[in-house]
């Protein structure tokens, strides 16, 4: 990277403590930096990535344009339309829009609260390349041939075996769950940064806002993405192997798939609106020189917004035929969501009032912004009301309603964080001029697009069409849409432009170049890979305007983890709340496993894809072995001691931790599994509804023997898993390992019982969507098994190795967790399967 | 290609409008024949009128928000009203929309009960069916049911009740000047209210995506006087006219020996088929391929002939083969199906 040429902006020589962390933290040179773990670098990645993705995206929308320039246009076929817009709207949601944002947040939050790295540096780069593999793997569809064309909401049934043969459904799904992998993956990674690894004295009250949207934010993933993942699944289940579950003829429904598509649908939006927020709130004071007004009100805010994001869905669905009160209650709960967002723009508006605000360009993006949302929100008000929607929906009012709020809402702040951080990444100052000019080529080209095409909309243009008769009133106003289109491509091209010449033209920027109060400015330009010399205790919600001399301090070593006699990346574990200092995390440096990991993963989908079902198979069992390596590569037989963590403590490894970074992780990841078997759990009461009676009249008799044995030993299971792992904290590593043992004994009796009571009972999964949701349930349950008689296992090998002792009591404790997890899901999973029927049905 | 619809007058104004002047002038009056903006019934007024109101406060609101915005960075510190913080987001955050929403939802919902109250004569039964890429219509109830394709005529100034459903995929049925729209999903039936309040014809389309043709989806509602209406369902529940001549008897020869009676059903001709729409009074409709194109011999001809053409992806095929003696005399047959 060329801004790199420029050495850190430091005083004197680099001193020992710089030299020493820089040898530990820097990432390998050459073909070595493919084993780059570290969150500057993957978070840059993430926001290059992004950003290409965006320029495909941007070159698909200008193609479209072009074809509605005029009625009866034909530089696209209907085809070529359909693959257009199909791969427009997933690329900007799936490989942009997401992506981006959690870029920025992977690049800025350990800086923000003061911490040298994410705190599962490994789990970043894999999320990274699972993206990135994702992305090829759906675009690869072009050279065969085969790009998705069924939207980017993949209806069913058009999206169906019947209506879309061919491969290009599955590319979608398969490279779109990839991605979403990643997404998942950073959002558990996210939450625990920001519970566990806060600098001291940053208690929960005193975290930057910014580290509140992204928290909010990545717990929205966490429950938000697994409906979507679970849609996808059942319908590749569907398309390649036959299990109706959207088949009206066997039971199924299609709109079994639009509620769980927009139950992700629609906080997605908020998944991406609340980051660029976060970004907004985060600028905004340090141009109106002074902390923002309200922090409270947005922190309750952005928590409103999370849960009510949840409970809207259904306005993407109002002409659907839902009865008239369901609709009233969607409709309030899709007004309400704009008063958390009202409080959002009024704090904003009020901490520019009460401050002295400079204007400079990343501000002039804010104020662009600021414009476009409000109107895009007023607009999301109109297709709140029930009989509007009617009126509008899948029309061209919504797409213009949509770019106002997703564009406005976060590519505005997109670029002003672009303009506003690109110090810390190049250690140049952006232009003045040519960023303002660019603004008002992007703003205008933007509203010349998009402010007409609310028109076109209520003059009855449909979306989605490729080509539309004269006569209608559509002809002028599509046209100026195109214009301000390419208006608006060249104002991203004059950005791209004024990027490039600032890492040539740019002027050396000095430290905390806009003089902002939160730690990220606390670090010399470019920043060093280790972030912190040393980790700074800070006090207040903008430590730089409270201790401008925080940044020297940290520099000098003075602060936390400043020895400069390190071999190991450290970084602080720290109280939930308060963070008190509580451990060392001794973090992984450079290693090429995550790649490997997920370059495996990718042949699991290609082989998918493909469906030649063995390739699959291996990837799955490569990629599974992969990640078997990876743990093992963790952990340290190294023995306990305290590490002297500077100003006066002396703190354990996290590895003689009971709440160590892998069981928050664990916690969190849980939280989406359980989002995932609900997901399931509610397609089979959905389902169940719809159908006239359940279970189906021939399948009233049911053998509960083998089911029976299996919850059985499974509920055992736990009992000695749990015996163990107490064993184990109890200093008795021979209960351990017995314990384990015994429960996955008990586990594969649990498979081989459910495996054998399903095919004792005769039921099909091909018939009828009753057969195919009592096989699914149980296959998701006994995949989570075999996961957990792994984990055992692992354990087991691992305390043969002295990985695990009472000291580490780390992998058998998760793997309880996990354990437990599992079982309990299977008490539900065996209810909602063979009791309520039976209960309810009689 | 010509324009199928006549361009109302405010329509034509607009490409030598100046810029600015373009979007007020096409809110102001663009009489389209599918526009939400030319209401033409009870149910599109008063969502127009909903529209209207929405439209006024979102204005109001954007204005107010974008002057405190500038004000708050532009005004001098020093001369800046004092305000404080606290009030403001809980006036501007928390009042205003609380208030206005309240009012919007009670309005909203009352509006939205007596938008699909229902209209429930048992002899104007009619039944929307979708299909990739036509509609398929019928009328029962009060003797022959009537299958007609793309059209819909309506007694005007009553509400008339449709019901929808699909064959295929899932549609969605839409005639912005009369009514807002409802899906046609696989294995529902639902229920739309129609009512224009005077005679005229309005353009529907499919506005849900559904495939290759989505954008050439489309039909035509006409509302007639109530005695111009009993007299359209008289004829057309007579079953197809037999050929008047040797020229339309030949016609009538090819079509049937072409294979077009495998898709399409002539009523009192062959077996009844329901693959491409009913053609037994096809000469009576205004226009061909669901919208596409004015019902006249040429056009005929050219959706015979050149069916992939005209709607790329459809399931009927090109005729390239038929000589043009045969594609006459069939124009001529379908011609004479009135």
């Amino acid at each position: 990277m060329a801004g790199s040429s420029i050495p850190p902006d430091s005083s004197g020589p680099p001193s020992v403590l710089h030299q020493r962390l820089d040898s530990v933290w820097r990432n390998l040179p050459g073909w070595g930096a493919l084993g780059a773990v570290n969150h500057t670098t993957i978070g840059l990645r993430f926001i290059v990535t992004g950003f290409i993705f965006f320029l495909i995206g941007g070159v698909l929308a200008m193609l479209m344009r072009s074809q509605l320039a005029f009625s009866g246009n034909t530089i696209l076929d209907h085809k070529a339309y359909a693959q257009a817009f199909t791969m427009h709207g997933t690329t900007m949601m799936f490989f942009f829009a997401v992506p981006i944002m959690e870029g920025f947040a992977v690049y800025l939050i350990p800086k923000m609260i003061g911490a040298r790295d994410m705190i599962y540096p490994r789990l970043s780069a894999f999320g990274y390349w699972c993206y990135l593999f994702g992305g090829i793997l759906l675009y690869s569809s072009f050279f065969v041939g085969a790009v998705p064309d069924g939207g980017w909401f993949m209806y069913v049934p058009l999206a169906g075996a019947a209506f879309s043969p061919g491969t290009s459904v599955d590319f979608w799904l398969l490279g779109v769950t990839f991605a979403e992998i990643s997404a998942v993956a950073a959002g558990v990674e996210l939450i625990v940064t920001i519970l566990k690894t806060r600098t001291p004295g940053m208690a929960i009250h005193r975290m930057p806002l910014y580290a509140w949207y992204i928290l909010i934010t990545a717990f929205m993933i966490l429950f938000g993405f697994p409906p979507l993942i679970l849609g996808s699944i059942l319908l590749e289940i569907e398309r390649a192997f036959s299990l109706p579950f959207y088949d009206v003829a066997r039971g199924g429904d299609p709109l079994l798939w639009q509620h769980l598509f927009w139950i992700f649908g629609h906080p997605e939006v908020y998944i991406i609106f609340l980051p660029a927020a976060g970004i907004v709130t985060t600028i905004l004071p340090t141009f109106a020189q002074r902390p923002i007004v309200g922090y409270t009100w947005v922190v309750l805010a952005v928590i409103g917004t999370g849960f009510l994001s949840f409970g809207l869905w259904v306005h993407h669905m109002f002409t659907v035929g839902i009865p008239l009160l369901s609709l009233s209650f969607f409709s309030a709960a899709s007004m309400a969501v704009a008063i958390p967002t009202g409080i959002q723009v009024f704090v904003w508006i009020a901490t520019l009032w009460t401050g002295r605000p400079v204007m400079r360009t990343p501000l002039l993006y804010i104020l662009g912004f600021l414009f476009i949302f409000v109107l895009g929100g007023l607009t999301g008000v109109m297709v709140a009301m029930v009989p509007f929607d009617w009126q509008v929906h899948d029309t061209h009012f919504v797409v213009a309603h949509l770019h106002y709020v997703l564009f406005g809402g976060m590519v505005f702040p997109l670029f002003a964080a672009l303009y506003y951080w690109l110090p810390l990444f190049s250690g140049r100052a952006p232009s003045e001029r040519l960023s303002r000019l660019t603004f008002w080529v992007i703003f205008l080209g933007f509203n010349l697009t998009f402010l007409p095409m609310h028109v076109t909309g209520l003059l009855g243009m449909p979306r989605r069409v490729y080509t539309y008769l004269p006569g209608l009133g559509w002809d002028m106003l599509n046209l100026i849409s195109t214009v301000g289109g390419f208006l608006s491509a060249a104002g991203v091209g004059m950005f791209i432009v004024d990027f490039a010449l600032h890492f040539f033209y740019g002027k050396r920027a000095p430290a905390n170049t806009w003089n902002a109060g939160t730690l990220e400015w606390a670090l010399p330009t470019p920043v060093p890979p280790y972030n912190f010399a040393s980790q700074p205790m800070v006090d207040d919600r903008d430590p730089l305007w409270k201790s401008p001399d925080t940044a020297e301090r940290s520099e000098r070593g003075e602060y936390f983890l400043g020895r400069d006699n390190v071999d190991v990346r450290e970084t602080l574990l720290t109280g939930t709340l308060h963070a008190e200092p509580q451990h060392v995390i001794v973090l992984p440096g450079n290693t090429m496993t995550p790649l490997l990991a997920a370059a495996l993963t990718s042949v699991f989908f290609i082989g998918f894809l493909a469906k030649l079902y063995w390739l699959a198979a291996a990837g799955a069992v490569l990629a599974i072995g992969a990640l078997l390596l990876w743990a093992w590569q963790g952990g340290s037989r190294a023995a306990v001691r305290q590490i002297d963590a500077g100003l006066g403590y002396f703190l354990p490894r996290h590895h003689a931790s009971l709440q160590s970074p892998g069981w928050w992780g664990m916690l969190i990841t849980l939280l989406a599994d359980a989002a995932l078997f609900g997901s399931l759990v509610f397609a089979y009461f959905f389902l169940w509804t719809v159908s006239p009676a359940w279970p189906p009249p021939d399948y009233r008799v049911m053998n509960l023997l083998w089911p029976s044995i299996g919850i059985a030993a499974l509920l055992a299971s736990s009992l000695v898993i749990q015996w163990g792992e107490s064993g184990n904290r109890s200093g008795k590593p021979g209960r351990l390992q017995l314990g384990f043992i015994a429960g996955i004994f008990l586990a594969v009796i649990f498979i081989v019982a459910q495996a054998v009571g399903l095919h004792a009972s005769d039921i099909s999964a091909k018939a009828h969507v009753y057969g195919a949701l009592l096989h699914t349930v149980s296959g998701f349950q006994v995949a989570h098994a075999a996961i957990a008689v792994l984990m055992a296992g692992f354990v087991v090998l691992r305390a043969r190795a002295g990985h695990v002792s009472k000291d580490r009591p780390v992998e058998p404790q998760v793997t309880a967790l996990f354990w437990h997890y599992t079982v309990l899901q299977w008490a539900a999973g065996f209810s909602v399967i063979y009791l309520f029927p039976f209960l309810a049905g009689g | 290609m010509k324009p199928p619809y006549r361009v109302p007058s405010a329509c034509k104004k607009q490409t030598s409008a100046a810029l600015s002047a373009l979007v007020l002038s096409s809110l102001a009056g663009c009489r389209g024949v599918q526009s939400t903006l030319w209401p033409q019934g009870p149910a599109a007024q008063a969502i127009s009128d909903i529209g209207w109101v929405m439209f006024a406060g979102a204005a109001v609101i954007l204005l107010l928000v974008m002057a405190l915005a500038l004000y708050a960075i532009f005004r001098i510190p020093e001369k800046r009203l004092p305000v404080s913080a606290n009030a403001l987001i809980a006036v501007g955050g928390v009042g205003l929309p609380v208030v206005t929403l309240t009012a919007l939802l009670i309005y909203g919902v009352i509006a939205m009960g007596y938008l699909r109250a229902g209209a429930d004569d048992p002899d104007v039964q009619i039944e929307v069916i979708g299909n990739q890429w036509w509609w398929d219509v019928h009328y029962r109830g009060g003797g022959q049911t009537v299958a007609t394709a793309n059209e819909i005529h309506i007694p005007a100034g009553v509400p008339v009740k449709i019901s929808v459903r699909t064959r295929d995929v899932i549609h969605s049925f839409w005639v912005p000047n009369l009514a807002g729209k409802i899906d046609l999903i696989p294995g529902r039936i639902n229920h739309i209210v129609l009512q224009a309040d005077r005679p005229g014809m309005f353009r529907g389309q499919c506005a849900e995506f559904c495939g290759a043709q989505h954008a050439r989806m489309a039909f035509v509602v006409i509302a007639e006087p109530a005695d111009v209406y009993a007299a359209w369902l008289a004829r057309q529940r007579q079953p197809a006219a037999t050929p008047a001549n040797a020229a339309i008897a030949r016609g009538r020869d090819a079509f049937s020996a072409s294979g077009c009676m495998v898709c399409h059903t002539v009523r009192g001709v062959g077996v009844a088929q329901q693959a491409g729409p009913d053609l037994t009074h096809v000469a009576s409709r205004k226009y061909l391929a669901a919208g596409t194109l004015e019902n006249n011999r040429a056009n005929l001809i050219e959706v015979i002939a050149r069916s992939q053409t005209v709607k790329p992806g459809n399931r009927m095929p090109s005729y390239p083969d038929l000589d043009k003696k045969s594609l006459d005399a069939i124009a001529s047959y379908l011609e004479s199906l009135q």
